[in-house]
């Protein structure tokens, strides 16, 4: 008597959506209004005391951005999802969800540079104090956490460099600490890897990227795997004490299995702000319609856009864990089976110049700072993004001045290769 | 019945069927999740009778409270047991002893009693465990999408609003399944073994 699963290409189109009640509108309309009138004032007081499931504000929720919300949920396999403003708003959300000043998170330190610079500085502003592991260490996590640790951090597919953590080894580390594991999985999407099969208890995204797809519209996503029991031990006080923000309510008790998506909205949404446009929702939503086949497709141009680099003679090295040989090949194969991204980063024989030469001279290449669009895309990081670090820093962070990282696009994989060897015959 | 999985048919079975629901210890305090179901589940044009001997004779959002199952001088149609698991069996032996008997037990998030469920299914009752109505209702009108939620549901067709307002959807929705939350299923199923 179970109901048939779909699958994923279905729920890429389908989940969250339906047919607008009042209009018959097919497509997901795009909500955008600041407000939404009550059916009287018990109606409002229900609301307002979230006794009633409904729309009140645009700042804490917003019928468009909703279906962006189940949508991604639906896809990850979690109980629910929170859309916000960027995946750096989905990083602060969380964890002013989950910390409290003087409280410790153990991050993966192959991240994204822009959560390292957010862990390092904004994040120790508020008293949230990161404490870096090793993914190349697993061990190195379980050493990090001490009884103010709240969370483990990392990405499935570390930006840039192509690391790939042993996700199900972290999640042993975090369920024996008692804490959540989160994991950023913007790089591999859910249709390459579902970090709550192997034991996250949150995910989040930044929607701008692969989600999204087409470079037009920044967003971000928390998903609520529903696996995390915030009562246990009493550590996670927005979710398991009473809230004097309404009326003595307990979260976890009053909503179950989606009780961490719940505080993020109403906790954190609702009091810092960092809310989603619905037009923004709306293009995003259109994007992962396509998901499945566009991240297929950046995989495979990926795959022989690096097998050819890994050949050229102005080329050192190639990071990318989807080349047989890679170091991270293994896990690659674990997690991501159909195929390991589309972001990698590559040496130049040529050094510091030759990065400048390469991003100056190609023509189907769109130099700038962004990944995860449906054009191609090249940085030189040691020239600008790392610029103002130190050789030694520049190195550490995988940006020495050799490297040139690129994000493979949905172009025809001969013209790729055809603008990367006349750049790099420049170079 | 399997009670670790329903199939969303006999959930929505049970919520389209039945009229008058018993809640058997509710809160009269308005920050309680009973409360808040209860509340919900007037709202969705339920005739709802609260029962907790501590409130008999009070009234919780205008409806009077009832010491016991066998006080309440109406058919019940469902018994919604907010209670510990332990408490749930006397509940349903008491339940089982009205005339006409309920044609239906639910047994709220966290609540389950496998020897209460077998009694009322051998009387032919209909059985749910550990689930919350508010919650179910939520998830099948599809209401509880507006939170973000997984409702588990996929459809073409439109949803349907209920009665006066703009923000109640009612039952009458035709869905199939929708996205799968296995890692949550084994989490609790997890926590279950561990007590």
């Amino acid at each position: 008597m179970t109901d048939r699963i779909p699958g994923f290409s279905t729920l890429a189109i389908h989940a969250g959506a339906q047919p607008d009640p009042t209009t018959g509108a097919r497509a997901t309309p795009i909500y955008q209004t600041t407000s939404f009138v009550f059916d009287d004032v018990d109606h409002a007081a229900s609301l307002f005391g979230l006794q009633a499931f409904g729309n009140i504000y645009t700042r804490i929720g917003n019928p468009t951005n909703a279906v962006l919300e189940e949508r991604v949920a639906a896809l990850e396999g979690g109980t629910a999802g929170l859309a916000v403003a960027s995946g750096h708003a989905a990083q602060v959300v969380v964890m002013h969800t989950l910390m409290t000043p003087g409280d410790e998170f153990v991050a993966s330190k192959k991240l994204y540079g822009g959560s390292i610079n957010q862990f390092n500085h904004a994040f120790k502003n508020f008293g949230w104090n990161v404490v870096w592991a090793d993914p190349d260490d697993i061990a190195s996590f379980e050493r990090a956490v001490t009884p103010k640790t709240k969370a483990i951090f990392t990405e499935s597919i570390a930006n840039p460099g192509g690391v790939i953590t042993d996700i199900e080894a972290v999640s042993a580390i975090a369920r024996r600490a008692s804490i959540p594991l989160i994991v950023d999985n913007t790089l591999a999407t859910p249709y390459l890897c579902k970090p709550i099969d192997y034991g996250a208890d949150i995910v989040v995204h930044s929607l701008t990227k692969f989600l999204g797809g087409h470079g037009n519209s920044i967003g971000g996503m928390i998903v609520d795997a529903g696996t995390f029991n915030w009562s246990r031990e009493g550590r996670y006080p927005m979710l398991s004490e009473p809230r004097p923000e309404y009326s003595g309510i307990v979260l976890h008790e009053t909503f179950g299995n989606f009780a961490f998506a719940i505080a993020c909205r109403v906790l954190g949404l609702r009091d810092i702000g960092p809310a989603l446009s619905p037009f923004n929702a709306f293009l995003i939503l259109t994007g992962i319609e396509t998901l499945p086949l566009r991240m297929q497709r950046h995989c495979d141009n990926a795959k022989q856009v690096t097998e050819w680099l890994v050949k050229h003679n102005k080329v050192a090295w190639v990071s990318y864990p989807g080349l047989a040989g890679d170091k991270y090949n293994a896990l690659a194969k674990k997690y991501c089976p159909k195929g390991a991204g589309a972001v990698f980063t590559f040496g130049l024989k040529g050094g510091y110049d030759a990065g400048v030469k390469l991003v100056s001279n190609v023509k189907l290449f769109s130099h700038l700072a962004n990944i995860g669009d449906t054009r191609s895309l090249i940085i030189h990081p040691a020239s600008t993004t790392h610029r103002q670090l130190s050789d030694a820093q520049k190195v550490q962070a995988g940006a020495g001045p050799d490297v040139v990282r690129l994000s493979i696009g949905l172009e025809d994989p001969a013209d790729i290769i055809a603008d990367l060897e006349q750049g790099l015959g420049a170079a | 019945m399997n009670h670790d999985s329903y199939p969303d048919s006999y959930i929505r079975g049970i919520l389209n069927t039945v009229k008058t629901i018993a809640m058997v210890g509710i809160s009269p305090k308005d920050n309680r999740p009973s409360y808040f179901a209860f509340k919900y589940l007037l709202e969705r044009g339920y005739r709802m009778i609260p029962v907790n001997p501590g409130q008999t004779g009070k009234d919780i959002l205008g409806q009077k409270v009832y010491a016991k199952l066998a006080d309440i001088p109406e058919p019940v149609d469902m018994v919604d047991i907010f209670r510990a698991s332990q408490f749930a069996l006397p509940i349903v032996q008491e339940a089982l002893t009205l005339t006409p008997k309920p044609q239906a037990i639910w047994m709220q998030l966290t609540v389950r009693n496998d020897e209460a469920a077998r009694l009322a299914e051998a009387a032919g009752l209909k059985v749910v465990m550990n689930r919350c109505p508010k919650i179910e209702y939520g998830r099948l009108s599809s209401e509880i999408s507006w939170m973000g939620v997984n409702s588990r549901t996929l459809t073409s067709k439109k949803a349907q609003l209920m009665g006066k307002g703009v923000q109640r959807m009612s039952l009458n929705r035709t869905t199939m399944s929708g996205g799968a939350t296995d890692a949550t299923d084994r989490a609790q199923r997890d926590e279950e073994g561990g007590h």
